[in-house]
């Protein structure tokens, strides 16, 4: 067989990984963007210390790597006595790591948002969920999505280290490929290249037609750094 | 129907308001005037507990709104509040800025509460405007859609904080002429600096400085005959600076 068989035979496994690195995204920002309400919430509304330990989980999450994070929970945890599977263990890394930046996008909504917002709907004798529900969520919501929608590639993109803990995802699948067609290499990683970008293209344009459907005319989420 | 019983109020250790006392009747027109930061617009968030007295009552149809037993949303959907800065809701449309309490507070069917908010709306002069939001609404929109939003709920009485305080003035003539119209329909209890207004439009007008009522009386008693020499001074000052008729 020569190298280019081997390539188009291979294509059918690199949808293979396609679809694990689909899963670990979709999985991952899941994980990520629950945890990150929560964390948001939590540091503007909660109770001491709270905030506090939030703020702690948000720098050390911030700022170490995400590879580093992945071997922590593969590795590192594998020799405690806590066996993680790479899928799962990629899940929890690629989440915990993503609500660090989110609690932030969120955070930045939650500050945009006057405060007569909720005064007005008290005046109406809104209860505070139903304040929450109906004026303030919504809002915090359309904010978020411009940062929301950023955050989402580059979770999809940051799915390809996961083939450092074994996940057998997109990467992980070139590599095997490399392996079988040594001489393919510039192509196979073309093509993978090429795969992440459409996909990152795409979403950022279904983004934006989200964004501007229900994008509320005037305002901004104030920049948060 | 309403009854405000030696309020006190502070904010930290600065007293704002050193017990006020006075009553309403369904549909009268109350106007409060009196130097900023005297504690007038406390007195209204006073009044339907966005800020609680300290020590004091608030009565409206015979419940104690103040006490911590009452169900205060409840009492809430019976005062309607209209602000200085509008505060539509920037996610709805100016028809479901209207339509939402009737729908969420008050439980009315979808359809119904539409008809309403059209309705209340249409009252206002803003039936065109409908479909638009908050941001694409000029300020003198912005607040009839607040007025609207506050007669949809049937309160029994409105509150108005400075309610054409932040409108160019060529705006504020369309606010008040909604104002006027809902003179005898509903109580209206209005903080504001419009003279003009203050004189033809309401049924008493209350003067306070420094968190107490300095006096209190009907437009004509007030303006031409007030007992106390600061409503005079004040109402001498005010009434040259903003013009007899204000911004109508």
């Amino acid at each position: 067989m020569t190298s280019f068989d081997i390539l188009v035979k291979s294509l059918p496994n690199l949808m293979d990984g396609l679809k694990a690195t689909l899963g670990l995204t979709a999985f991952g920002i899941l994980f990520g963007t629950i945890l990150g309400i929560c964390l948001a919430v939590g540091r503007s509304y909660g109770k001491r210390p709270l905030p506090s330990l939030i703020i702690v989980y948000e720098k050390v999450l911030r700022g170490i790597p995400l590879l580093i994070l992945l071997f922590l929970l593969y590795f590192g945890l594998n020799q405690i006595g806590i066996r993680l599977d790479p899928f799962p263990a990629a899940i929890v890394g690629l989440g915990l790591r993503s609500a660090a930046y989110q609690a932030q996008i969120y955070r930045g909504s939650i500050d945009s948002i006057p405060e007569g917002q909720i005064t007005a709907a008290y005046s109406l004798g809104m209860s505070r969920i139903k304040a929450i529900r109906y004026v303030i969520l919504p809002q915090i919501l359309r904010l978020s999505i411009p940062g929301w929608s950023n955050e989402f590639t580059i979770l999809l993109k940051d799915t390809s280290l996961a083939f450092s803990i074994g996940v057998i995802e997109l990467m992980r699948q070139g590599r095997y490929i490399q392996v079988l067609a040594p001489d393919l290499i510039l192509v196979v990683y073309i093509l993978i290249a090429l795969i992440y970008f459409i996909l990152v293209f795409s979403i950022n344009k279904i983004m934006r037609f989200v964004e501007l459907k229900y994008q509320m005319a005037g305002y901004q989420v104030e920049a948060h750094r | 129907m309403l009854e405000i019983k030696d309020v006190y109020k502070s904010y930290g250790d600065v007293p704002i308001l050193k017990g006020v006392s006075f009553t309403m009747e369904k549909t009268e027109t109350k106007v409060i005037i009196g130097p900023s930061g005297t504690g007038k617009s406390t007195l209204l968030r006073c009044i339907n507990q966005l800020s609680p007295p300290d020590k004091g009552q608030v009565w409206l149809n015979g419940e104690e709104i103040t006490n911590p037993k009452s169900n205060i949303n409840k009492m809430r959907e019976k005062i309607g509040f209209v602000f200085q800065d509008f505060n539509l809701f920037n996610h709805l449309t100016a028809l479901r800025n209207v339509s939402i309490g009737l729908e969420k507070v008050k439980k009315i069917e979808k359809d119904a509460a539409h008809k309403r908010a059209i309705q209340e709306l249409t009252r206002v002069g803003l039936e065109e405007q409908v479909d638009q939001f908050p941001a694409q609404l000029s300020g003198g929109q912005k607040q009839r859609v607040g007025i609207a939003r506050a007669l949809a709920m049937d309160p029994d009485i409105i509150l108005f904080d400075e309610p054409t305080s932040a409108l160019d003035p060529e705006l504020i003539g369309d606010v008040l002429d909604v104002m006027k119209s809902l003179c005898g329909k509903v109580a209206m209890l209005i903080v504001t600096h419009e003279m003009g207004f203050a004189r033809n439009v309401a049924d008493e007008i209350i003067f306070m400085e420094g968190g107490v009522i300095v006096e209190q009386g009907s437009p004509k008693e007030m303006f031409t005959n007030a007992k106390m020499a600061r409503t005079r001074e004040f109402l001498g000052r005010i009434g040259a600076l903003y013009g007899e008729e204000g911004g109508g």
